[in-house]
């Protein structure tokens, strides 16, 4: 661990109105959705947050905003991971795709608009990837049921 | 009941899963073809849609997802014990470490430390799990460029590995061995003796592959310089693991973020030089020597003592106990009909796979089931940028690069 970077992560890339904390040994940076891209930019370029991890979103029906986007990041400098989170409405659930930083945005946000819905603003290809064309509904929002079956082909009976 | 008319014209269009990106290439005698998913080399499942200007790729579109089956919906209407099962199911070449990384990760939620003897025996069987993959990996490569006998050496290698491993598990595959705060049983009686046997074996049997494939004319004709990527392009395409470190870039979490008992080892990280199919599968032979030795650290590293943490809030009560007395009773009840009863909070761990970095991200609200269970599988990542790999080079070039690159179906598509 390097605590330096990590103080100065939390100095630098914190807007007024954001959070951060660290959660078993990864910082977690809670910023408003439309601070994400600009964070981003600044931790691969300035920072050397070179690896794009994973993006997913987590579902809180009950909860306004409904959705929270969580991405992570790690550095093959410094060997820390990021956990960046920001907070979409049910309404409006679109952030700024991070595909111009990283090549490996492209796919994963695919997943997570197939997943969830969230809606990459700036991502050209958010075709189904794990699903099939004509999918309806995203199977890992709560209000989608498990049981649920849409079959592309009748089942023979 | 009646059985529905089955519709058995010709010509009722069947509804098509995917939307290519191109319908046609970039020039008119482009031809579109279409590869997969039910191919001998795709590995499982997954289409290439690929358009060609006579036999030279132009442009590719990777479709995977045949084999999703909603592992991630699935895994939060169960108990964090019960997940155990599933996650030996993603790369099913190496369940073991799959098992791992998910108990260690609820670990991490439950604040619980395990054993000594656990930490280095699932560092053990680790090693030993990830030697059964890239024999897996370079057997099926390999013999997809027609190499025979170089598959069957491996595969024969593998399979003791296996048949040994379902010794101790009870299972040649998925072996559902890992535990919350520990593991399923102790090593039986002469597991190590054997251990070492097979060891010895495996090193007779690599050299030969060594003497067969790394000078052969027609395997280097087939992978020198074919499937090309800088370490740069790898690092913003999300490779890990050996088509990261085929680039020459020694990034291996055991080095950099050292988990179980990997910080204690002497062992090295090979890296390749071009970042082509050469590479990854020398770097992939080099690893499993690195893994052998790393056993044989481990073999003699191993202590005594208990193998499950002495925790009430995971570990199941002795049987004999359950059967004797209601507090072990109950105990053993709750376990399994809640499960664990894990404090809430979100947790992100990752261990290096035999593909690259296998990570799960858990969240939990506190109770007995996960709120979140999010998988970052190396495979999938690695069909987002594989499209590098293969543009560029020849039709036939897509079976040994898919083959280096080692996706897994049951990954990958969860």
């Amino acid at each position: 661990m390097t605590p330096a970077i990590l103080d100065l992560l939390q100095r630098e890339l914190v807007p007024p109105d954001g959070e951060a904390s660290i959660s078993h040994r990864v910082l977690v940076l809670t910023v408003p959705p439309a601070e994400v891209l600009r964070i981003a930019r600044r931790m691969a370029s300035e920072f050397r947050f070179d690896l794009f991890l994973d993006v997913t979103a987590i579902d809180w029906p009950h909860r306004t905003p409904r959705f929270d986007v969580v991405y992570h990041f790690y550095s093959t400098v410094h060997m820390i991971r990021v956990r960046l989170k920001t907070r979409v409405p049910e309404a409006d659930p679109t952030v700024d795709s991070l595909v111009s930083l990283y090549g490996a945005a492209h796919f994963m946000e695919r997943e997570c608009h197939d997943m969830y819905g969230i809606v990459f603003r700036g991502n050209p290809d958010l075709r189904p990837i794990l699903l099939y064309e004509g999918f309806v509904g995203h199977p890992l929002r709560k209000d989608y049921r498990k049981d649920q079956e849409q079959p592309l082909v009748p089942y023979r009976t | 009941m009646t059985r529905p008319e089955l519709d058995t014209r010709v010509d009722t269009p069947l509804p098509n899963p995917v939307r290519p990106a191109f319908e046609r290439g970039a020039r008119d005698e482009s031809v579109v073809v279409n590869i997969g998913p039910s191919h001998p080399a795709t590995h499982g499942t997954i289409q290439v849609i690929a358009a060609l200007d006579g036999e030279k790729v132009e442009r590719v579109d990777v479709h995977c997802g045949y084999l999703h089956r909603g592992f991630e919906k699935e895994c939060e209407d169960h108990t964090w014990h019960n997940l155990i099962p599933y996650v030996d199911r993603l790369n099913y070449c190496s369940g073991l470490i799959n098992d791992f990384a998910y108990c260690e990760a609820v670990e991490t939620l439950l604040g619980v430390e395990i054993t000594p003897r656990c930490r280095y025996l699932r560092t053990l069987l680790s090693e030993y799990s990830r030697i059964a993959d890239h024999l897996t990996c370079v057997a099926a490569s390999l013999m997809e460029l027609g190499a025979m006998t170089a598959f069957l050496y491996l595969v024969m290698i593998r399979d003791y590995i296996y048949e040994h491993l379902a010794d101790l598990t009870g299972a040649r595959v998925t072996y559902t061995y890992g535990r919350i705060g520990g593991l399923a049983r102790d090593l039986p009686v002469g597991w190590l003796k054997r251990l070492a046997e097979i060891l010895d074996q495996y090193e007779v049997f690599v050299a030969r592959i060594h003497g067969l494939m790394d000078r052969n004319r027609i395997f280097i004709d087939r992978t020198r310089d074919v499937g090309v990527i800088s370490t740069a392009d790898a690092i913003n395409w999300g490779f890990t693991g050996p088509i990261l470190r085929s680039t020459g870039a020694p990034r291996d979490l055991r080095k950099d973020t050292p988990y179980l008992a990997y910080g204690e080892l002497d062992f090295d990280v090979p890296v390749g030089i071009k970042g082509d199919n050469y590479d990854r599968y020398y770097v992939r032979m080099r690893e499993m020597d690195e893994s052998v030795y790393m056993i044989r650290q481990l073999m003699d590293m191993l202590p005594e003592g208990p193998l499950n943490v002495d925790d009430r809030r995971c570990t199941l009560p002795e049987k004999r106990l359950v059967y004797t007395e209601i507090e072990s009773l109950i105990n053993h009840f709750k376990l399994i009909m809640d499960g664990p009863d894990v404090p809430a909070g979100e947790v992100y761990t990752a261990h290096e796979a035999p593909n690259g970095e296998l990570g799960f991200y858990l969240v939990s609200t506190g109770g007995g089931t996960p709120y979140k269970f999010h998988v970052r599988s190396p495979s999938f990542v690695h069909m987002g940028g594989v499209q590098r790999l293969l543009e560029g080079y020849q039709l036939a070039d897509i079976i040994p690069t898919f083959g280096s690159v080692n996706m897994i179906g049951g990954e990958c598509d969860r």
